[in-house]
């Protein structure tokens, strides 16, 4: 966004910001002058040729994601079902959601998987960038080996662990062998849980790997060489030169997966099915919206009233990481 | 670059000869260039292997143990029996074709109104402008799993419940992506399109010659995460789909496993009929791969 919002074209009249909407330039008053040498975007088409070419985003993101929004923040007060439209029950639905038991086990899950998943998220990435960084034969090879999880489907990333994962598969028998013993990943609650977060772990690496890349590129290299210089370790230097220096990314990758995690849904659901386990001890808070949501007798209402929650806080990690890169800046 | 390094290590007095310099100058002991590749195999292990043991499973026939320890990732026969197996329980190709349309039409639909708009966006001057950006900005921020249900009952209304038009619609016009093409409009030089303006080109002349050539790289950004979202894509399908033959991959994925789960043999097969095609994608197109990351990110 950063980079997007610094190219907004500006006009004299909104230079301060702040202001609502541009006062528009009349047809007879060309800036030209005072904009001179800034991007100024083309003013010679007819008037309503921005909104032709606006009309097809400007209807589908209106309306499948900012009018399912507000319907879903307006149904979340009804108890409305697929097939009957609602009457108004004020806040019945969260008043239910406090006392559901489902919902805070979801609510935990769902947490927890944020606490599980973003710490190794935004460590083993970069520990793999600096390990596929810069330029030796055959480098281009393991990066692209190690995105090939990002590119597959989550379901076929669920479905290939599941098999390793089995009381039967691949890991139990290694496991039997070196006498450990059978570990039921699939079976235990808990160790579902963390075998459904090691999985994102794994799809994940390879995306912010890159991301990482981009940014361990930009560490200017004398840095490195200076430090060398005055005797630190490759250890050292990776707390003084690599950490401070790629911390802004390392905030933007705790922000991007806290809000993955937090949403999880595909995972849990291949690893312990639809219900989430037994007792629906696994489930998540999306798989609750799933489960109480859809098909013919969903109750959207209430359903709806879950999203409202999992949306205010998917909003608030958001906040929260950045306010938390604020400041350590101030 | 290289021929700087080059020079450097010309110059630069050779200890022992079995020393490599790296590029910052300083010399890599062979120990850390043994311990490097090691590390980048165990993690290559970790990555890939996984994908070749269900490849393996796949192919190994009815007559070979798949739980066998040790285990062996070459098959003793390998055979296609279990690709024509999983065909006969579930139409995989079917299914893989639905997957393929979508895909396809959301690479469409996403190029040509995100370039639409992003051109408005970028290149034109309007009143609203700033809304209709804002907008975009304000869809992005909303997290689809918090609209499903809504999208639901959207569709449910629209009669497009259940058909392959309900899979695409919510997403066939992203609002990032609406972003990314502003971007790599608004970062064009501004006096090509002042002197096509010049000589009579009309604002669609000016899109369509001039400025949307200039911008392939970026749509070919758009284009493969359209196609590898659409592709990939689990939970709305899941909600949209009710009848079999309107299943996509992932969906019939998920419905193999629930239903015939112990044949582990049938299920590698249809993951690998699922991920291949865009393994292969990848390998096409990596550097488009790595660049969308780099641009989504950024945006994010």
């Amino acid at each position: 966004m950063t980079t997007g919002t610094a190219r907004v074209p500006r006009t004299p009249g909104n230079k301060g910001g702040g202001g609502p909407a541009p006062v528009p330039p009349g047809p007879g008053a060309p800036p030209q002058a005072a904009a001179r040498g800034r991007i100024r975007p083309v003013r010679r088409h007819l008037p309503a040729s921005p909104w032709l070419f606006l009309a097809p985003g400007l209807l589908i993101v209106g309306g499948f994601s900012l009018y399912p929004f507000l319907s879903t923040v307006v149904n979340s007060f009804t108890d409305a079902r697929t097939l009957i439209a609602g009457q108004y029950v004020g806040g019945a639905n969260y008043q239910e959601l406090i006392h559901d038991a489902m919902f805070w086990t979801g609510l935990r899950n769902s947490l927890l998987y944020v606490l599980g998943v973003v710490p190794l998220l935004v460590i083993l990435p970069l520990l793999l960038a600096l390990l596929v960084q810069g330029r030796i034969p055959g480098i281009t090879f393991f990066r692209a080996a190690f995105y090939t999880p990002v590119v597959a489907s989550v379901v076929v990333v669920g479905l290939i662990w599941v098999w390793l994962l089995d009381d039967r598969g691949l890991i139990n028998a290694v496991l039997e062998a070196v006498g450990f013993g059978k570990v039921g990943f699939l079976s235990d609650p808990w160790l579902l849980l963390f075998s459904a977060m090691a999985v994102t772990v794994w799809k994940g690496l390879g995306y912010y790997m890159i991301i990482y890349l981009a940014a361990l590129a930009n560490v200017p290299r004398e840095l490195h060489e200076a430090c060398a210089v005055d005797g630190a370790g490759a250890l050292r230097r990776f707390w003084t030169v690599t950490v401070p220096a790629v911390r802004s990314t390392m905030v933007l990758v705790a922000a991007l997966s806290s809000v993955g995690a937090f949403k999880v849904f595909s995972e849990v659901y291949l690893m312990a099915g639809p219900t989430g386990g037994p007792g629906g001890e696994d489930t998540t808070l999306v798989m609750l919206v799933q489960q109480v949501g859809t098909g013919l007798n969903g109750r959207v209402g209430y359903a709806s009233a879950l999203s409202v929650v999992v949306f205010v806080i998917t909003l608030g990690l958001m906040l929260l990481v950045l306010r938390a890169n604020r400041k350590e800046d101030a | 670059m290289s021929a700087t390094a080059e020079q450097e290590r010309r110059a630069a007095p050779d200890g022992g000869g079995r020393v490599r310099r790296r590029r910052s100058g300083r010399r890599t002991p062979v120990w850390q260039w043994v311990l490097r590749y090691l590390l980048l195999l165990a993690v290559l292990a970790l990555t890939v292997g996984p994908f070749l043991w269900q490849l393996s499973t796949s192919l190994k026939g009815a007559g070979e143990d798949i739980y066998r320890y040790p285990p062996s990732l070459v098959p003793h026969e390998a055979t296609l029996d279990n690709y024509a197996g999983v065909a006969k329980i579930i139409p995989v190709w079917d299914f893989a074709l639905n997957s393929l349309k979508v895909a396809v039409a959301n690479v469409l639909t996403n190029c040509l109104g995100a370039a639409l708009a992003g051109y408005a966006l970028a290149r034109m001057r309007f009143r609203g402008r700033k809304a209709a950006l804002v907008v975009f900005l304000m869809a992005m921020l909303v997290p689809v799993e918090s609209i499903m249900i809504a999208q639901f009952v959207t569709m449910r209304e629209l009669q497009l419940n259940n058909t392959l038009i309900g899979v695409l619609l919510p997403a066939c016009i992203g609002a990032m992506n609406v972003l990314l093409m502003r971007n790599a409009f608004a970062a064009l030089p501004y006096e090509v399109e002042e002197a096509a303006f010049v000589d009579g080109a009309n604002a669609w002349q000016r899109f369509l010659r001039i400025a949307l050539p200039s911008v392939k790289g970026t749509l070919a950004v758009v284009a493969i995460f359209a196609f590898m979202g659409a592709w990939d894509d689990f939970l709305w399908p899941l909600i949209v789909l009710s009848d079999q033959s309107k299943f996509t991959l992932t969906i019939g994925l998920n419905f193999l496993h629930g239903t015939f789960a112990n044949n582990q043999r049938l299920v590698a097969a249809g993951t690998v009929i699922a991920v291949l095609p865009l393994i292969v994608l990848f390998a096409c197109l990596q550097r488009f791969f790595f660049r969308g990351v780099g641009e989504g990110a950024v945006k994010g």
